[in-house]
């Protein structure tokens, strides 16, 4: 009921044509609102003169709970301890942090740094109970989850058969059964092939070993699938070969095979390698030919994937990738295949300003948010904790915003990678106003969340405060405040409330038809109930929020 | 506080796809006849499973006890609060045998008083624990084995006595995708100290000594590898029959490992399975090959996660210096209690004073202890306060994950008169001021 003034802060608040504005905004009950009625007056205002104000941070390709986090926290006691700890506090719970931290230190150390969204991006439906119940356990964050897809067994024998009016009512009912956001591929086939026994899939063409069916396939359908439905987020892709030697041919292969589709690349800093598989050491960028392609095609959306050096751990929904890394690192390995869904990898990793090949990667992915030309289409994303934790966004901000600190750092790395990438020759700084794009506003309209990532009337009044501060990196670690639905939780990097947050799903429907053959093939192929499968809203954070099928089409 | 489940009928009612949580099967098949508020009848339930649902609820019993004297709950639970929120060195036990929404809330009454947090046993702990956290894990879910496992291989468990439906439903006769004949599309394999005496009926049978399980894996990794192995280097184990094992490994696309705590003791199970993950490493260069602990029933792969989740470690956390710190053999609870150290302790469905060395159950009698079980045992009737449950699964809802990590919804069939452990555990969880 209360009216909230935040009194002039200098506002980012790009989806409104607001860049730097100095401005009153008002909320009331969660949502931002129109400035008081006649007579009303606020009863409590927030002074932010001299502050800069943007919407809460929305994170659109993470991966914060499930199965594969919860293996690598157990994986990896070591990278907890040398951690700083998380204390509890009277309001509070305790936690561990470091690569993958533990679920009440997730919510807390994303609202420290300004977030208030997050969507995990690789989750096997089969966890979906799972998942949701470590989403209870993440505080103050919004969550949403997609789920795997590429590697569904059920999925690739119907489009297989090219009965693709089948493959996209059982994704409906698979997005319905599990309450997820929306439909990742990751490695198409691959997956599969890799657990059946073989080794992995390398071209667009090539057949599963076993069904006559090929990423080329598995991509079209799913990406028609998740348009059809009306799904507020496209078909979110991780490609084939992530990581090889010219990769990037496979990369273009990909978004060509969608014909014009809508779709999200993510993690693509991973899958812009030029040279030869076979040759580590031909490893080079191959950005500028991508970004290209992404700058003359509006209908595909990356997010980078960006490396920062340091320690951190390696999961992934790809198995065969996992494997690959192990071999690579030597370092301890941990898989978990889910029946009929999924794989999943976990090593751990370090990231090293003298090893070439990381070198390189961490200029890949500046290469990324520099060349391409439209920010609304690149996610801010290290793929957490992939290329780097969530913590490290402050570091990947003052990168972007200052092209010095970017030279100093690119002099310090391993020699080579000055020739095998043109990032000396990109001045490029982002402004706060195109921070402001790739941290909020742009994933959320990627996403289809029509209330995040902005700050306009009927927004969910998720705001981030900043001091202003030529210090890029100190004034994103450390916001002065951030408020989640309305309500004051984080002051000056002290939790001061300890919300819910609620997980966003999407209900597309579904063409029911096909449920006696789905559950037919459930009941021979599972190995649980089919009535034990699908989960319902009490399982649901906060309760759960339903984000509309329309296409993404509200989005301001 | 209020009972749970569903309402009572003098007719029959049918409860399809209910989980049984006896063993680590989590059988969720089964369907319940209940009559007068009692399982009549436990429909596609093993004999084992059956027992588990058609035992008689525990009644005539208090709710609550102080000081072995009848309380209310709500006297109960203030007391339990008093003693853990006094406590300096507080001590949190048991939780594999509970719901993991209870599970969560005692997690975080030892957030909030700061408790020494275990939950394991120690077998289980060198199968799930610590080995893993070493080298890493090659897990599948039990439906990958029934559908692609052509080779599986029981090392050291016999899983007719102890997960009567396992083979049916997962590794042996279980048809699947691509093991459509079921049996006949795959071979079984088996280590141990003595053949199976429940039908197993193994394709192979490779008789290991007492404690000689690491040697066994060792030899047979080494003969994967190709190395000529002279008789006798391997006391443990013939030879010969570790030799036809590594033939049927060679031939195989997807052998899955089930290990067993049989012959090895908790101490060398660490180095047990160290060896068997290094072997399905080298394995993985050509084919699959995955190694899975056999888990014992109740909700412990509950309460690894629960724990992993909310700590970041799976067991023997403390939470005294008001963060996770983690040293399983420091901080687990037979240690603790042993060196004298803790002054109070909240137990959940265990029994440590009837199963830890004599050392701990003689300081645990000396001090505050706040147990809850689903019957009487040594540790409820020597608690300073003791809560009487509704047993889960049977009469309250929740989620119970089954030994390979999949997570399934109870589906409660009777109503209690006992409260479900969540409530109490909330009750007090509210009583020491813990976090919802
Ligand atoms: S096999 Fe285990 S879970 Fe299944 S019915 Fe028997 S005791 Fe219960
Ligand atoms: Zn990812």
């Amino acid at each position: 009921m209360t009216l909230t003034r935040i009194r002039g802060g200098t506002v980012h608040d790009p989806a409104n044509n607001r860049d730097g504005v100095v401005m009153d905004l008002w909320f009331r009950d969660g949502l931002m609102v129109e400035g008081p009625g006649p007579g009303e007056s606020p009863s409590r205002t927030y002074d932010a003169s001299g502050l800069v104000v943007m919407p809460g941070g929305v994170d659109m390709h993470c991966h914060i709970a499930g199965p594969k986090v919860n293996l690598a926290r157990k994986m990896r006691p070591e990278d907890h301890r040398d951690a700083a700890p998380v204390r509890r506090t009277p309001i509070t719970r305790s936690g561990t942090a470091g690569s993958v931290p533990s679920t009440f230190a997730t919510g807390y150390l994303y609202a420290g740094l300004g977030y208030t969204t997050a969507v995990d991006a690789a989750i096997p439906p089969l966890a979906a109970r799972h998942t949701h119940e470590e989403f209870h356990d993440t505080p103050i964050l919004d969550k949403a989850f997609l789920i795997l897809m590429g590697n569904n067994y059920y999925a690739l024998k119907a489009i297989s058969e090219g009965e693709y009016e089948r493959a996209r009512a059982f994704a409906g009912w698979l997005l319905e059964s599990s309450r997820a956001y929306g439909i990742k591929v990751v490695n198409p086939g691959g997956v599969e092939a890799w657990k059946s026994g073989w080794n992995n899939i390398h071209s667009l063409d090539e057949e599963v070993p076993h069904l006559p069916v090929t990423p080329r396939m598995i991509l079209r359908g799913l990406a028609q699938a998740s348009m059809d439905l009306g799904l507020p987020h496209p078909v979110h892709i991780h490609c084939n070969n992530l990581g090889l030697p010219g990769n990037a041919a496979t990369t273009i292969g990909t978004m060509e095979a969608l014909e014009g589709r809508r779709a999200h690349l993510a993690h693509i800093q991973f899958h812009s390698y030029g040279g030869e598989v076979s040759d580590q050491a031909s490893f080079r960028s191959d950005v500028p030919r991508l970004a290209e392609w992404i700058n003359s095609h509006p209908e595909v959306s990356v997010d980078v994937g960006q490396v920062l050096f340091g320690s951190t751990t390696s999961m992934t929904g790809d198995g065969p990738l996992g494997y690959f890394l192990h071999q690579v690192t030597g370092r301890k390995w941990t898989s978990a295949d889910t029946e009929m869904e999924a794989g999943c990898g976990i090593v751990p990793i370090v990231y090293k300003e003298k090893s070439f090949v990381h070198a390189l990667q961490w200029a890949i992915g500046l290469e990324w948010y520099l060349l391409v030309k439209d920010p609304w289409r690149v996610g801010m994303s290290t793929d957490h904790p992939n290329g780097a934790s969530f913590v490290a966004y402050p570091e990947l901000v003052a990168l972007l915003m200052d092209r010095g600190y970017r030279r100093d750092v690119l002099n310090r790395v391993h020699p080579r990678v000055r020739e095998r990438s043109i990032l000396q020759d990109l001045d490029r700084e982002y402004t706060l106003q195109e921070i402001a794009i790739i941290s909020r506003a742009g994933p959320a309209r990627l996403l289809g969340l029509s209330t995040k990532g902005h700050l306009g009337v009927g927004a969910d009044a998720d705001i981030t405060i900043y001091n202003s501060d030529r210090d890029r990196r100190r004034m994103f670690e450390l916001p002065r405040m951030v408020f989640k639905a309305g309500e004051l939780v984080v002051d000056r990097g002290e939790i001061r409330a300890e919300s819910r947050g609620l997980t966003w799903h999407v209900r597309p429907g579904y063409d029911d038809g096909v449920l006696p053959d789905i559950r037919r093939w459930f009941e021979s192929y599972y190995t649980i109930r089919f009535r034990n499968y699908p989960v319902d809203d009490s399982c649901l954070s906060g309760g759960g929020a339903v984000s509309p099928c329309d296409g993404g089409k509200r989005n301001p | 506080m209020a009972t749970s489940g569903p309402r009572a009928s003098s007719s029959l009612t049918l409860i399809s796809d209910a989980v049984c949580a006896r063993c680590g099967c989590a059988c969720d098949d089964i369907e319940l006849v209940v009559e007068s508020n009692r399982v009549r009848e436990a429909r596609n339930a093993c004999s084992m499973g059956a027992e588990w649902f058609l035992a008689s609820p525990e009644a005539g019993l208090p709710k609550a006890l102080i000081g072995g004297r009848e309380a209310s709950l709500d006297a109960a639970v203030a007391e339990a609060g008093r003693i853990l929120s006094e406590a300096r060195f507080p001590l949190v036990h048991g939780l594999a045998n509970a719901t993991c929404e209870a599970q969560r809330v005692a997690v975080s009454i030892a957030d909030r008083i700061g408790a020494c947090l275990d939950t394991a046993m120690p077998l289980h702990r060198g199968l799930s624990g610590m080995a893993f956290q070493g080298v890493g894990e090659i897990h599948c879910s039990l439906g990958e084995v029934k559908n692609r496992a052509d080779l599986v291989i029981f090392w050291g468990c016999d899983p007719g006595r102890t997960h009567p439906r396992h083979g049916e439903r997962y590794s042996i006769g279980a048809k699947g995708l691509f093991t459509p004949l079921g049996r006949q599309s795959r071979r079984i394999a088996h280590v141990d100290l003595h053949p199976d005496s429940s039908g197993l009926n193994p394709d192979l049978f490779v008789p290991v000594e007492p404690g000689k399980d690491f040697e066994a894996l060792w030899t047979l990794r080494a003969l994967l590898r190709g190395h000529e192995i002279p008789a006798g280097a391997c006391p443990g184990a013939p030879l010969e029959a570790l030799r036809a094992l590594a033939e049927a490994m060679k031939g195989s696309r997807f052998g899955v490992l089930f290990l067993g705590a049989g012959t090895s003791t908790a101490a060398d199970s660490h180095m047990v399975v160290d060896a068997a993950l290094a072997m399905a490493l080298d394995l993985n260069r050509k084919s699959r090959f995955y190694v899975s602990p056999m888990r014992a029933g109740g909700n412990p792969a509950g309460a690894d996660n629960v724990v992993t989740w909310q700590t970041g470690y799976p067991f023997g956390v403390h939470l005294g210096r008001g963060y996770p710190r983690f040293n399983p053999g420091e901080f687990s609870t037979e240690e603790v209690l042993s060196r004298g150290e803790a002054d109070a302790a909240l137990v959940v469905a265990a029994d440590p004073a009837s199963e830890l060395n004599p050392a701990a159950r003689k300081h645990l009698a000396a001090i505050g202890v706040v147990a809850l079980d689903y019957g009487e045992t040594e540790t409820t009737r020597s608690a300073r306060v003791s809560f009487m449950l509704a047993p889960y699964g049977l009469a309250t809802p929740g989620t119970i994950y089954r030994m390979d990590d999949v997570s399934l919804p109870a589906r409660p069939a009777v109503r209690s008169a006992y409260p479900p452990a969540e409530e109490v555990l909330r009750g007090i969880a509210r009583a020491v001021g813990a976090l919802p």
